[in-house]
């Protein structure tokens, strides 16, 4: 089937050769082949065996679209093996085969093929119980799946994105997308043109077509053309929104306007073995020959039912095929010009014949010979039967159009069961659709209709020209076949190429009573493979409309979902980017030896010093600031600074306490609940001015509670303004008995006596020099000052106090030792103390609920939910010791054999040498002194007390010194 | 398997005609269920199978199970939070586990376990919860360290920059199932019982009466009904609106992906609570892809790139070999969901209208369950107990079922 001359195809460079493999043999092909064009040119034919029944399978569009060509490189599975360039050393292997393409054990499927009917999954291998899972799940899981992943190797390369944006943006460089861009672009209007193939001009380039105009160097010559080609667009998303990939690059394209010139996918016919490898669309033939110089046969015969099918023959006789037959599906009377060369050639042209049968080669490996039958008065295969051998059968049936990205966009695909073609129509406004697709087989047709709706985009954007788009008519050359189906008692007949899927499956699908398109389809699996039903669907939709006896257009078709064709996850993901915060402050952390703990992006120290001393190291952190004075970086807390007139009532209607009676140079706690009365975050507000505060939020909350308030203030009106300066400021908390005097070492224009700065005070001022704002908050229960300052000083403030507080023995301590002295204080934290249901009263915090304000988010679900209380409460806990067993954070608290609550957090206390923790209880074991049962999660119970939560310093006196 | 050989060496094809023609609409049946999925239908052959109720019609606009009972990805499993939770999802994964005997309809149901990966501790700690909660219901779960995580999926990512595996959530008897197949198989046997599947007839209003739907009207004409049951997931609050109620439902898309089939590597369901994506591996070889609901409401099942560009990234951040596996399609459901996130069964104000709604993303795991229940209650005409915590009117006591932290990103 090799040619001995030199091949020449537009896409190949005869000069360069190179060297590949395929299942481990070496071929040689040339630069610019594909590598099933470059393995037919060895007369290699077999690229892959079909899913279920392993039968070998070859080339059948040569345009990427079929799961016929799916091969593997590398870690890289179901490769398009006719688009995939060849290059020197690439190994290529076949899928989903015991050793090669061509020699498959697995083969054996298809002899067994008889006894698998569609859908026979769902009625065995269940009986007796239990058999399906012990049996024949595994069996036939290990049929699944076409290639096979390397798990140990991580995919390499570099992938990324970039952004564009043009006026029109044209999909398809065929001869209507050409006249589209072109028309487009001589209006004014940018355009880009984007073609998957390696070059523009589409069927121009492989088809019998002759255009007036030189449309590719036209589009070639234009200053306000973009070319892409290799560039798919793989689908349509909202408001023109393009992901177009080129390479290891996802571009993400706006477009003003869209036009789809993506022309038409032809189609199989149905006859018994017409999957055999050398049995190819006409295309695909004239693909191979004028795109790649492969001579795809050496004796041919043609499936016709449409002009185009003459165009092939032309080309194969040129090409030096003998041309055995010209099977057409037509009665007589069609007399094309084409037709009238092949006629003065002499040959043989059967009017009114099928194509009833390929035979094969032994092991099913190619095609030797077919028998044709006549069609009867029925439309089957009749009794005149004739036999003919041949190496290649081309078939030219009919089309669909392309219709993924016109239906992405909104497109109904309706069928006009006259012209027997599918129609597309109500698509979004920003989309046209040119040529071919939208129902223009002529090409004169094409270009003309092409260059009328490049036009209507360049005016859609609002260009202006003094032509007006002139739409040729839709009236010529239907191509389509109603129905080249032509079922084989023995089967083999395929429908669906991808799935294994014979004209009996379907038909018995719907006998079984899946009548519904959707349910043949979901019930025998048609349409579902790779190819995604490219080939199947209008196929299917013939029969299930022969069969339950209602036009194509009663059945319905499919919908399409994006991507058009394959896209690599990695292309997807891009670069990888996974943000973190840091502090300010880090670098000092890490010299200090900070072990680090992720809390929402940030990276915060949980501890300073090694990990095998991390009990030891909390605890002697806990201990100094208890006795002496520590001092923790809390840059990550939320800060949002709240202005305006409308300031304190806007605190009052998003936090649950009162804010508007708020001294100047106060701070007042916030608790803030959403609408159904839930806690949800928390805070401290300062009073900065009549119309200012500085609010803080927790570290994870802060941008959701940020959002809440724009989101609410939306509603409002408000007269304030929201700004979070979370990352404007750092703070640092600095505690402990001996905070005041280190403190007064860097500030002096504060007074800071226990009179002129009591506890809940807020004062501006300088701290190592620096302004900050320095307000005196509890939260882990000792003498405590939070000092913020603007984040380019926070580093200095973190080396000043630490230099101020070394002859007091300062150390720095980290989130553990602080949520460790928090619970010792009995103070809740939101998120970890709460869940999805935690109301105020729950918590004993009713006291921060001001229920005479008129309103606040959430404050008629408290009323509603105050009335019937919940069955629970936040309690204190205290245990003598940790059982063995080892009680953890989220263990139940169980009573009466159901759930009653569990542990929200448990820790042993050093200062007080005991394990004391927060548990949600039962409501009525909430009173002191009760005992409630703790479930460890081995299922081991231990009695606990409950205590008061405020382990330590229950007066308070130590933070209010 | 002798059915198999059977059919192998016969001529003929066994013509099943299982799931019957749509029938003509009579003018009353003892019970209407508006919406023929996965739940309608386990909900007929319920009444039918254990209460002797056959008079009942299911009215499904477009085919059998084409609402999201197509579009989910199979997750069966029962690791809530709440033990009411965990009892319901329990009785659900039981009768899943023996659901092709009893239906004679092999779903191919299929024991993976799940493992949901925790990176931070507070997400330790709810996980932890939750296997506490259901190993107190006596539904296996565990929290497993990072070397059992590899050994159960040894080609798993746990170093995942900036947020390393802590912890997973070991729940073994979590499954998925050939989703279509489940209505099937209901809806099969409940027509062989009686039941009248009506595809392509959908409901278009109704008339209330007191406190009665005494009408329905539909395209293919009037019907009455003793009682009604309203069973469609991702427009309950569309449909109930025709009978003057209003659901505290907010309906989302929730998008999903399947790449290119492989051969088998990936046995569990793996989600990640960080990375918002759980992963499994279907019985095609296909890698179904989920993540969280899009992050507003709308009634549309389109899909957006921006979503599977986040799932893609994340996806590979677990499976860093993956990168070259291609996606082969995307798709979207609409989820209906509850301040709770958990669903809403029983009556309504209405004495003769049932609800079976609020369904989000849990709706294909309880499909046996939520039949069973209520079948039982509307034969009864009193709620099951196994079901009486979900109700609707526990919105107005706020005595909710609060299941936020087991579905968030994992369904």
């Amino acid at each position: 089937m090799t040619s001995a001359t030199p091949r020449k195809g537009l896409l190949i460079d005869a000069s360069r050769k190179l060297k590949f493999t395929f299942d481990g043999r070496e071929y040689e092909g040339l630069a610019g082949d594909t590598i099933a064009s470059a393995l037919a040119a060895n007369g290699e034919w077999i690229l892959s065996r079909s899913f279920k029944y392993h039968r070998p399978r070859g080339i059948l569009t040569m345009a990427a679209q079929d799961a016929n060509t799916l091969v593997q490189i590398g870690n890289e599975v179901s490769v398009f093996a006719d688009r995939h360039p060849i290059s020197d050393g690439l190994a290529v292997r076949a899928q989903n085969v015991g050793n090669s393409a061509r020699r498959d054990s697995g083969f054996v499927m298809n002899r067994l093929s008889r006894f698998m009917p569609v859908g026979f999954y769902y009625r065995t291998f269940y009986k007796p119980k239990g058999i399906w899972e012990k049996v024949w799940e595994p069996i036939i899981r290990a049929k699944a799946g076409l290639g096979k992943l390397d798990v140990t190797k991580p995919t390499e390369g570099y992938y990324d994105k970039a952004y564009g944006w043009y006026d029109v943006v044209v999909v398809g460089a065929g001869p209507a997308g050409m006249a589209a861009a072109i028309a487009a672009a001589d209006a004014g209007a940018s355009v880009l043109l984007v073609d998957e193939n390696p070059r523009i001009g589409g069927a121009l380039n492989y088809a019998r077509l002759a255009s007036e105009r030189d449309l590719v160097n036209e589009v070639r010559g234009h200053s306000k053309i973009e070319i892409w080609t290799d560039a798919i667009c793989n689908a349509w998303y909202a408001d023109n929104w393009l992901p177009v990939i080129r390479g290891n690059r996802l571009y993400k394209l706006r477009a003003k306007q869209v036009i789809f010139a993506t022309g038409l996918i032809e189609q199989p016919s149905q006859f018994r073995n017409n999957d055999l490898p050398g049995i190819m669309q006409g295309s695909a033939a004239q693909r191979l020959i004028r795109l790649f110089g492969v001579k795809p046969g050496n004796r041919a015969v043609i499936l016709a039912a449409n002009d185009d099918a003459y165009g092939v023959a032309l080309d194969l006789f040129e090409a030096g095929v003998d041309l055995a037959a010209i099977c057409d599906l037509r009665k007589a009377g069609h007399c094309g010009p084409l037709r009238s060369e092949l006629t003065q050639r002499k040959v043989s042209i059967l009017d009114g014949w099928c194509l009833y049968e390929a035979r094969p080669e032994k092991g099913d490996l190619h095609v030797r010979g077919v028998e044709l039958a006549e069609i009867d008065a029925e439309g089957t295969a009749g009794k005149r039967r004739r036999k003919i051998d041949c190496d290649l059968v081309c078939m030219s049936v009919g089309y669909v159009p392309a219709y993924q990205l016109p239906l992405q966009a909104g497109g109904k695909l309706a069928y006009d069961d006259e012209a027997v073609q599918f129609t597309i129509d109500g698509q979004d406004k920003g989309v046209l659709l040119a040529g071919s697709v939208d129902g223009f087989f002529d090409l004169d047709d094409c270009v003309a209709h092409g260059a009328a709706q490049g036009l209507a985009a360049a005016i859609n954007c609002g260009y202006q020209s003094k032509r007006r788009p002139a739409l040729p008519a839709r009236d010529r050359g239907f191509p389509n076949h109603p129905c080249p189906i032509f079922p084989h008692p023995k089967g083999m007949d395929f429908v669906d190429f991808d799935e294994d899927l014979q004209v009996k499956d379907i038909k018995n699908a719907i006998a079984d009573g899946y009548r519904e398109l959707e349910l043949v389809k979901r019930f025998s699996t048609v349409g579902m493979g790779p190819s995604q039903g490219r080939h199947a669907a209008l196929a299917t939709a013939m029969l299930v409309s022969k069969y339950t006896n209602r036009t194509i257009s009663e059945v319905g078709v499919t919908t399409a979902r994006p991507p058009v064709t394959t896209e690599k996850i990695a292309t997807l993901a891009g670069r990888k980017f996974t943000p973190f915060r840091q502090t300010p402050m880090h670098e000092q952390h890490s010299a200090q030896g900070a072990a680090w703990l992720l809390a929402g992006n940030w990276l915060r120290p949980a501890y300073y010093g090694h990990e095998r001393d991390a009990k030891r190291l909390i605890g002697e952190e806990v201990v100094n600031a208890r006795n002496n004075v520590g001092m923790i970086d809390v840059s990550t807390l939320g800060g949002l600074d709240v202005r305006g007139p409308d300031a304190a009532e806007f605190l009052n209607r998003m936090y649950t306490f009162a804010y508007v009676k708020l001294l100047v140079g106060k701070t007042r706690y916030l608790l803030m609940t959403n609408e159904a009365g839930t806690v949800i975050d928390d805070g401290v507000a300062c009073r900065r001015g009549e119309n200012y505060f500085y609010v803080t939020a927790t570290t994870t909350g802060v941008d959701r509670i940020y959002r809440n308030m724009l989101w609410w203030n939306a509603q409002w009106s408000l007269d304030v303004d929201i700004a979070n300066v979370t990352a404007a400021y750092a703070g640092v908390n600095l505690a402990g008995p001996n905070a005041r005097k280190v403190l007064a070492q860097l500030c002096d224009d504060i007074a800071l006596s226990p009179q002129d700065f009591p506890y809940l005070a807020y004062r501006e001022g300088t701290v190592a020099s620096i302004p900050a704002r320095v307000f005196r908050v509890g939260f882990i229960g000792e003498l405590g000052y939070e000092i913020h300052v603007p984040s380019r000083f926070a580093s200095e403030l973190w080396r000043a106090i630490g230099e101020a507080g070394k002859a007091f023995g300062i150390r720095p301590f980290g989130l553990e030792a602080q949520r460790l002295m928090r619970l010792e204080k009995g103070h809740v934290i939101i998120g970890q103390d709460t869940d999805g249901m935690t109301t105020p009263e729950e918590l004993d915090m009713s006291w921060a609920v001001a229920n005479s304000k008129p309103f606040f988010v959430g404050k008629r679900s408290l009323e509603i939910r105050s009335k019937t209380l919940s069955s629970r409460k936040l309690v204190g806990f205290a245990l003598d010791r940790m059982p063995t067993a080892g009680l953890q954070e989220s263990n139940l608290v169980v009573k009466n054999g159901s759930m009653a609550g569990f542990i929200t957090s448990i820790a042993f206390s050093p200062t007080l040498g005991k394990v004391i923790g927060l548990a949600y209880a039962d409501r009525s074991d909430a009173d002191l002194g009760s005992r409630i049962v703790l479930r460890a999660s081995d299922g081991s119970e231990h009695h606990a007390q409950v205590a008061s939560p405020h382990f330590y310093d229950p007066e308070n006196l130590r933070q209010e010194m | 398997m002798f059915a198999l050989l059977k059919y192998g060496f016969s001529r003929r094809y066994p013509e099943r005609n299982e799931i019957p023609r749509t029938p003509d609409l009579r003018s009353h049946y003892d019970v209407v269920i508006i919406g023929g999925g996965g739940h309608g239908a386990s909900l007929a052959y319920h009444l039918a199978k254990h209460h002797g109720i056959t008079n009942v019609a299911i009215l499904e606009k477009g085919y059998l199970g084409g609402g999201n009972t197509a579009r989910n990805t199979t997750v069966i499993r029962s690791n809530y939070t709440d033990q009411r939770s965990i009892r319901f999802y329990a009785k659900a994964l039981r009768l899943y586990e023996s659901l092709a005997n009893e239906l004679d309809y092999n779903m191919m149901y299929s024991r993976r376990g799940q493992l949901t990966l925790s990176h931070s501790d507070g997400v330790s700690r709810s996980l932890r919860l939750r296997a506490d909660a259901g190993d107190f219901c006596g539904e296996a779960n565990e929290i497993v360290d990072r070397q059992q995580i590899r050994s159960l999926v040894p080609s798993l990512n746990l170093d995942i920059k900036g947020m390393p595996v802590l912890c997973g959530l070991w729940h073994p008897s979590a499954a998925i199932a050939r989703h279509d197949a489940v209505v099937w198989g209901y809806a099969i046997r409940a027509c062989e019982r009686g039941v009248e599947l009506h595809q392509r007839t959908e409901v278009l209003g109704m008339e209330v009466s007191g406190d009665r739907v005494t009408r329905l009207r539909t395209n293919r004409g009037d019907v009455s009904a003793g009682t009604v049951v309203q069973c469609v997931a991702g427009y309950s609050s569309v449909v109930a609106k025709m009978v003057g109620l209003k659901l505290p439902i907010r309906s989302y898309p929730l998008q999903a992906m399947v790449t290119h089939p492989v051969k088998p590597f990936l046995n569990p369901m793996v989600s990640s609570t960080a990375l918002h994506c759980y992963v499994s591996q279907s019985a095609r070889g296909e890698l179904v892809i989920g993540g969280g609901s899009d992050p507003y409401e709308l009634y549309n099942t389109r899909s957006t790139l921006e979503l599977k560009e986040g799932l893609a990234a994340s996806a590979l951040e677990m499976f860093p070999f993956i990168g070259e596996l291609k996606i082969l399609r995307q798709w979207a459901g609409i989820t209906d969901m509850t301040p709770d996130y958990s669903p809403i069964m029983g009556q309504g104000p209405l004495s003769n209208y049932w609800l079976d709604a609020g369904w989000g993303t849990w709706g294909f795991k309880a499909t046996p369950a939520s039949g069973f229940f209520l079948a039982k209650a509307i034969s009864e005409n009193r709620i099951a107990d196994e079901i009486r915590p979900f109700q609707l009117s526990r919105f107005h006591s706020f005595d909710l079922v609060n299941e936020m932290g087991a579905t968030a990103a994992s369904h």
